[in-house]
């Protein structure tokens, strides 16, 4: 990847992070699609010495209502009041989200109520109505890759790993993937802006990585909402996906990284289908390529077990790469619960590499 | 396979690295005029193949210097050489001897 030009970019998009006292929101859908990932990410931040605090009464932002165009935006916004109320009720002042959407819509909210005044006092009274809440907004915003990244060389010196081929000592070439909701909207919230988002790359780059450039790089991974919410419509999620899968094939990645709830889903099932519908798969021999969120990469090279990080329910195995960057797992263990018990094996793909 | 419900939708971005430009090449060769269209869509609007089938000229000359040819091929055969396309064209692209042209390339090239 060229970096000069993009280093440029990166500088004129610099977003002020939060060091510590943190009131964490998690994501509607990542629980299902990834369980092991934001607890991992409390499990690191509680290991580094930062205070994150969760509410268990929060509930979802709304965004995803929201954006399949089925929650109003003045519901979506006294959802959000709600939150923040939350926040100034246990005393913290930084705000940060799971979820790349929520990340988005917190950040939609607080540009409207700052450029509509108006509105921000409608949902106050709305909020004060409807709970008896009452709110300061957050004196930071930012998504828990924002902190994540903040804290890379942390992580990277607490690290028992690094992302290199333990073997021949080679950088594991990793594919970047950005939720659209991070930066698209409002390219200064996110670090390095719209065009060249750099959240994902410093953390690649301080933990040892190869970043792949490809033509496809910024193309939607095809989540969309509308576009698999409805069943029917999903040839249009999984083509996005193959667009992208056919395009970074050339370069042999190693690995795709997220900060998405969407994106590593659907990078993740869409390879097991297009597999199953056509036989293609993109990784070296039959594998696939693996898709970790940056938690869950953040846990691994810290040492934690990858099944106690959620890794076993990816759909495209992710034994290629624990190989090469020489992390031990049992695979007698894979299917099991924390009680030892089995979970059930799903059923081999036919053409997708099982382990 | 499986019945997931949905299918992979191919692909329509043009790829000019993989397009057949030999064929427009030839065209221009033959019938010159063809650089005057600014693709209005008279030919078409105009045309009485379009009445009963789905030929369309302008999308062909499109779809030709895009260098994709192989709809093209079946598609030629549905003109009638009425030649209205010729009457109401503002640039005044002689189309009959372009659908010649068209013919013409596809025999030379295959």
């Amino acid at each position: 990847m060229k970096v000069e030009g993009k280093r440029l970019i990166w500088n004129d998009y610099q977003k002020e992070i939060a060091g510590d006292n943190y009131f964490y929101v998690r994501s509607c859908v990542r629980q299902n699609f990834f369980p092991g990932a934001e607890k991992t990410f409390l499990r690191y931040m509680k290991e580094l010495g930062k205070d994150v605090f969760e509410n268990p009464s929060h509930t979802t932002c709304s965004g995803i209502g929201y954006h399949s165009d089925i929650v109003p935006f003045e519901t979506a916004m006294t959802m959000v009041a709600r939150q923040f109320a939350l926040m100034t009720e246990a005393g913290y002042r930084n705000f940060v989200t799971s979820c790349i959407t929520s990340f988005g819509l917190y950040s939609e909210v607080l540009e409207t109520w700052h450029h509509f005044p108006e509105i921000e006092e409608k949902i106050r009274v709305h909020l004060k109505n409807a709970t008896g809440r009452e709110f300061v907004k957050p004196e930071n915003l930012a998504h828990a890759s924002d902190v994540t990244f903040k804290l890379r060389k942390e992580i990277s010196d607490a690290g028992k790993y690094r992302l290199v081929n333990h073997v021949t000592g080679a950088p594991i070439r990793v594919v970047e993937h950005i939720g659209c909701h991070y930066s698209r909207m409002f390219p200064s919230k996110g670090v390095g802006g719209a065009e060249y988002p750099y959240v994902l790359v410093g953390m690649i780059e301080e933990w040892g990585g190869e970043v792949i450039d490809y033509p496809e790089r910024r193309h939607c991974c095809g989540f969309g909402f509308r576009q698999y919410l409805v069943k029917a419509n999903r040839g249009y999620s999984i083509s996005a996906s193959k667009k992208k899968f056919d395009s970074m094939k050339p370069y042999k990645p190693e690995l795709i990284l997220t900060n998405c709830p969407g994106c590593p889903m659907f990078l993740d099932r869409w390879q097991y289908a297009i597999s199953e519908m056509e036989g293609t798969t993109y990784g070296e021999g039959g594998q696939g390529i693996p898709v970790v969120t940056y938690e869950e990469l953040a846990g691994l090279l810290l040492g934690y077990d990858p099944w106690d990080l959620g890794l076993q329910v990816h759909q495209v195995p992710v034994e290629p790469l624990l190989d090469k960057i020489g992390i031990p797992y049992d695979p007698e263990k894979k299917f099991l619960d924390k009680e030892g018990n089995s979970m059930g094996q799903p059923k081999s793909p036919t053409h997708l590499k099982f382990y | 396979m499986p019945d997931f419900g949905y299918t992979i939708t191919k692909d329509r971005q043009l790829d000019h690295d993989h397009g057949d430009f030999r064929y427009i090449s030839l065209v221009r060769s033959f019938e010159p005029s063809l650089d005057l269209c600014i693709g209005c869509g008279s030919c078409s609007a105009s045309c009485s193949a379009a009445g009963f089938t789905d030929f369309n000229i302008r999308k062909l000359h499109t779809i030709i210097r895009r260098g994709e040819v192989e709809s093209v091929k079946t598609e030629l055969k549905k003109c009638m050489f009425c030649g209205k396309c010729q009457l109401v064209c503002p640039r005044g692209v002689n189309l009959r001897n372009l659908i010649m042209a068209m013919n013409r390339a596809i025999e030379l090239l295959g």
